[in-house]
């Protein structure tokens, strides 16, 4: 429909365009063949880059509806509409592509190593793939900052370093001389929390301690909602806090009666933290409910490592039982499953929906997990020891994998998203931009109170209060104001509103309600009808083309 | 095998030199872009408390006058020129930009009951208890010479409102008839009666220039056609109008400023029933005044504040107060739509934006459109709880708030007895009569 519209509007431009130069030629030079705009119109977006930007389903206006109620959904939809294809459009130039890896006619691209990879590519990106040689302190939590700039490390025995990676500048590097259970970048990279053996620290990037947070005890896993500044840690005390690191107030502790929590992740599309527990059970959780917002069983024996992609659809899950598991979490159902020999300690999705699994010493890449069935892996590599954290490098290629003897940082063409936006999170940033973002966000913080599994509720109709007020309404005036006032046909002079003509106006207009439900009813009939009209005589037509034996005989 | 990284170019990122201006490259990929919805309605929250910090309407007060201002008088040609006549017959001429008289002559004994500029801008006639109609040279008068009238009309009766004509010199007078005259002559062209004693305004459309309207003494509000020797018809309310203004872009409709505390938009061609009722106001409304966009339109009270109202709106958008004004007689919206006029009985003028939080001056593009994408925000959140509470909080003087508080007690009361003997009669004998009807009386041809 919109397609046809769009013909028409550049036919019509065509019409125009031929007319005008057709007078100043004329009049300039007769019978000069005339010069016409080769692509007129405006330039053809691809329906997959419009789609891209859809945010919602047209709004159908009500039969009924105000003329002013009417010319603003008309107005509205006209701006999203204009606002979609100008955001089409200029998706069209941005300047970056995507990377990839191709094998040779049969080589398969897992047997490809990283050295060759790093040979193939230039210096730049081949410097990327690094290994730290780190074995007294192993092993370690990785955490890439929100541009990906920064990686920040961790190990075990009290070691915790942050580097500018891509520089391979240290900016500090502490011991905290006691257990480190888990290390996470704050929302920007001036600090850092670590969990502890007793409590949740926070420190500068110069290592320098700014928080002992005492109301934050064994903490095990950390997770941080950049949007809403709230760093949410899961203990072995089977709690789950919030803490608000913009005012440094515990915002929510819930205690999740699961006993110990050390499997924890969170949907970047709603700020809902999720909790793998050793029954098997994955739970969802956000800051405004003492209980969970949704219990999934998900494998038999314990739940190891589970990760929900950027889009907020999809959760993948690893289990005791083996296997690894994708689900649409946002219909709560199981797509695919798949059957891991060794199981996968840690799972980590990246921009592109990259799954990467380690299993024992092995670092496995799958691609596109969630629509084929997949059978082996895009990539592969092992590391020296066992792999304790996983993390995708954001806008780049890069798997950062800490694991017993140090940090490997593995190369993973078209892991990353290659255009970022430079006001959201931008890995170039000066000094100055990063104070400035740093003010915008946090003016632009979203309360924990607006955590919910659908992010767009605020902005849609609140149908059930209205109804309320309405009733209330109702009964405050004693009749309803917006009920449809009953038909009162108009006097005509000259006999025409005679008895019988005024009760035959009444008649007609009558059934008009019911009219449209008929029609409606008639016409959806007419398509299954003709549906079904379709497949019998496609059922029909396979029936003839298979060939009997006597059909030889035929002519 | 092949394979290709990731790999940016630093030097298409960061900016060559510090003299430019940081590139920021954008990606508008929804997914880049989590909690849209949310994240907006933070922005708007943000937005919205700013407005009502930044909302300081009150510009400056024009004193001079030794008497109440009685009326003012727009300069058609110079927004910076406010016209004001005040009670003891004393007619200013003010400069807005600089906060200053620039002019002073005293043109009547009595009030000064009407002013207008004529459409060239090169002169003005104003009215008085004195029975004269007075033309003025809008220059000053040089130094030593005194201040005559261009020209000077004796009526037979006391003059309580005029208007001129859009492009031609003919003005239009009101008192116990209204009369059109000609420039050039010294007694009427036409004058219209329609069996009441007196009127109090008298307003030309500025769009159909041959159509007047008028308020009348019997309740009535007036409309006429030049060109015709009769007037055309009028409303009857159940109470007296004040004065009355046409909306300067849709030919058709006026709003009439009522002694009931109300204000009505009518449409010209069906006076059954009004448009809209605007209700806000705790005391008679004294005038009324559109802006020159025709969206709004400006209220002067014998509450003690102006208010400003959609014109399509039920209730209020803004209220102005101080502590010092008192009943404001008369108020006008300036021509470029950003100021307004109000002028009281205390003897002063006083100057107000006409968006309380809107900054003054030249704005820088970047400024520009962070106000226009936070006004569109506001726009879209407008009717979440949290954010139409922002919005709408108003501090009022306490002796509105209280009067406010008792009209809404005894209008509910009124309605809650209507419902109950309509609960109580026989079904259909006692129709349901709508706000808007409740106020017309009747419609004559």
């Amino acid at each position: 429909n919109k397609g046809d519209k769009d013909g028409e509007r550049s036919e019509e431009a065509l019409q125009h365009k031929e007319q005008k130069p057709q007078k100043t030629r004329k009049r300039t030079r007769e019978g000069d063949e005339i010069k016409l705009d080769p692509f007129p119109g405006p330039a053809p977006i691809p329906e997959d880059r419009v789609q891209k930007f859809k945010r919602k389903e047209k709004t159908k206006t009500p039969h009924h509806a105000h003329y002013k109620l009417r010319d603003m959904i008309v107005r509205s939809e006209e701006a999203s509409e204009m606002a979609q294809k100008q955001a089409a459009r200029f998706d069209i130039l941005l300047p970056e592509d995507a990377g990839f890896l191709e094998g040779d006619e049969d080589e398969d691209t897992c047997t490809i190593s990283q050295e060759d990879i790093a040979l193939d590519v230039d210096i730049t990106s081949g410097a990327k793939y690094f290994n730290l040689k780190l074995s007294q302190f192993g092993p370690y939590r990785v955490d890439y900052s929100k541009t990906g700039r920064h990686l920040l490390l961790g190990g075990r025995r009290g070691h915790v370093a942050c580097i500018d990676w891509q520089s391979k500048q240290l900016m500090c590097e502490i011991n905290v001389m006691e257990s480190v259970n888990d290390v996470k970048w704050l929302h920007s990279e001036a600090m850092y929390a670590v969990a502890q053996k007793k409590w949740l620290h926070i420190y500068d990037s110069n290592g320098i301690e700014l928080h002992c947070i005492r109301k934050f005890n064994d903490v095990l896993r950390m997770q941080f909602l950049p949007y809403h500044f709230l760093l949410a840690t899961a203990s072995a005390t089977s709690f789950l806090q919030y803490l608000d690191v913009s005012v440094g107030k515990e915002v929510a502790a819930i205690c999740t009666k699961t006993g110990r929590l050390d499997v924890m992740c969170q949907n970047p599309y709603n700020a809902i933290i999720h909790l793998g527990h050793p029954n098997g059970t994955v739970t969802l959780w956000s800051p405004n409910q003492k209980e969970a917002l949704v219990k999934m069983l998900c494998h038999q024996g314990g739940v190891r490592s589970v990760t929900v992609d950027k889009t907020g659809t999809y959760m993948v899950t690893s289990g005791m039982d083996k296997k690894l598991k994708v689900y649409d979490i946002r219909a709560f159902k199981p797509l695919k499953s798949y059957f891991l020999p060794a199981g996968a300690s840690c799972l980590s999705l990246s921009q592109r929906g990259l799954l990467s699994a380690a299993t024992g010493d092995v670092v496995q890449v799958y691609r596109d997990v969630w629509n084929t069935p997949v059978s082996k892996p895009y990539m592969a590599h092992r590391v020296r020891g066992t792999v304790w954290g996983l993390h995708f490098c954001p806008f780049e290629d890069v798997l950062g994998v800490g694991h017993g003897e140090g940090f490997t940082s593995m190369l993973v063409p078209g892991a990353g998203e290659p255009n970022f936006d430079g006001l959201d999170a931008n890995p170039y940033r000066s000094a100055k931009q990063r104070q400035e973002w740093e003010v915008k966000a946090l003016l632009e913080k979203i309360q924990p109170e607006l955590i919910s599994l659908d992010p767009s509720e605020l902005g849609q109709v609140d149908q059930a209060t209205f109804e309320q007020r309405h009733q209330d309404r109702v009964q405050a005036l004693g009749f309803d104001p917006l009920a449809r006032q009953k038909f009162v046909p108009k006097f005509k002079k000259k006999g025409r509103s005679s008895a019988g003509g005024v009760e035959r106006r009444k008649k007609q207009v009558a059934h008009e309600d019911q009219r449209e439900i008929i029609r409606k009813t008639v016409e959806d009939k007419m398509k299954m009808d003709k549906e079904r009209k379709e497949r019998e005589e496609k059922k029909k037509a396979m029936l003839t083309s298979q060939r009997s034996a006597l059909d030889r005989f035929k002519i | 095998m092949k394979v290709k990284v990731l790999s940016r170019n630093p030097d298409d990122y960061v900016r060559e030199t510090k003299l430019d201006i940081q590139r920021v490259p954008r990606n508008y990929d929804p997914t880049l872009h989590p909690f849209e919805v949310t994240r907006e309605y933070t922005r708007a929250l943000n937005a919205t408390k700013l407005e009502r910090v930044f909302a300081k309407p009150f510009l400056a007060s024009l004193d001079g006058h030794r008497d109440g201002v009685n009326c003012m008088a727009k300069h058609t040609k110079s927004l910076s020129t406010l016209l004001s006549g005040s009670c003891d017959g004393e007619v200013k001429v003010w400069n807005l930009t600089k906060h200053e008289c620039v002019r002073t002559l005293q043109a009547h004994e009595g009030f000064v009951r009407g002013m207008v500029v004529r459409y060239c801008g090169a002169s003005f006639f104003t009215v008085g208890d004195d029975k004269t109609i007075k033309q003025w040279k809008m220059e000053a008068m040089g130094y030593g010479e005194e201040e005559v009238p261009l020209n000077t009309i004796l009526g037979k009766t006391v003059f309580t409102g005029l208007d001129h004509h859009q492009k031609d010199g003919v003005f239009a007078t009101c008192g116990q008839q209204v009369d059109i005259w000609d420039e050039q002559r010294s007694s009427p062209i036409r004058s219209f009666t329609w069996g009441v004693d007196s009127f109090s305004c008298v307003r030309f459309n500025p769009v159909e220039t041959e159509l007047l309207g008028s308020c009348a003494s019997d309740r009535s509000i007036v409309l006429y056609d030049m060109r015709e020797s009769m007037p055309l018809k009028k409303v009857i309310m159940t109470m007296r109008s004040n004065t009355l203004c046409w909306n300067p872009m849709e030919a058709y409709y006026f709003t009439c400023s009522n002694e009931d505390y109300n204000l009505y938009t009518y449409d010209m061609r069906y006076l059954q029933r009004p448009v809209t009722v605007h209700m806000d106001h705790v005391s008679a409304v004294l005038d009324v005044d559109y802006s020159p966009t025709g969206k709004e339109f400006v209220s002067a009270s014998f509450d003690k504040t102006v208010r400003i109202f959609l014109k399509d709106g039920g209730h209020s958008r803004e209220v102005y107060h101080t502590k010092r004004m008192q009943h404001v007689i008369c108020v006008k919206w300036s021509a470029d739509s950003k100021y307004i006029m109000s002028g009281s009985d205390e003897m002063n003028i006083r100057l107000w934006k006409a968006n309380a939080a809107e900054k003054l001056g030249v704005l820088a593009p970047r400024e520009r459109q962070a106000a226009n994408y936070s006004q569109k925000l506001k726009e879209k959140f407008q009717h979440h709880p949290q954010i139409r509470r922002i919005a709408r909080h108003r501090h009022l003087p306490k002796n509105i708030y209280h009067q406010t508080k008792e009209l809404r007690i005894m209008k509910e009361a009124r309605s809650r007895k209507e419902r109950n003997v309509r609960k109580h009669s026989k079904p259909g004998t006692i129709p349901v009569v709508s706000e808007k009807e409740k106020h017309v009386v009747t419609v004559v041809q």
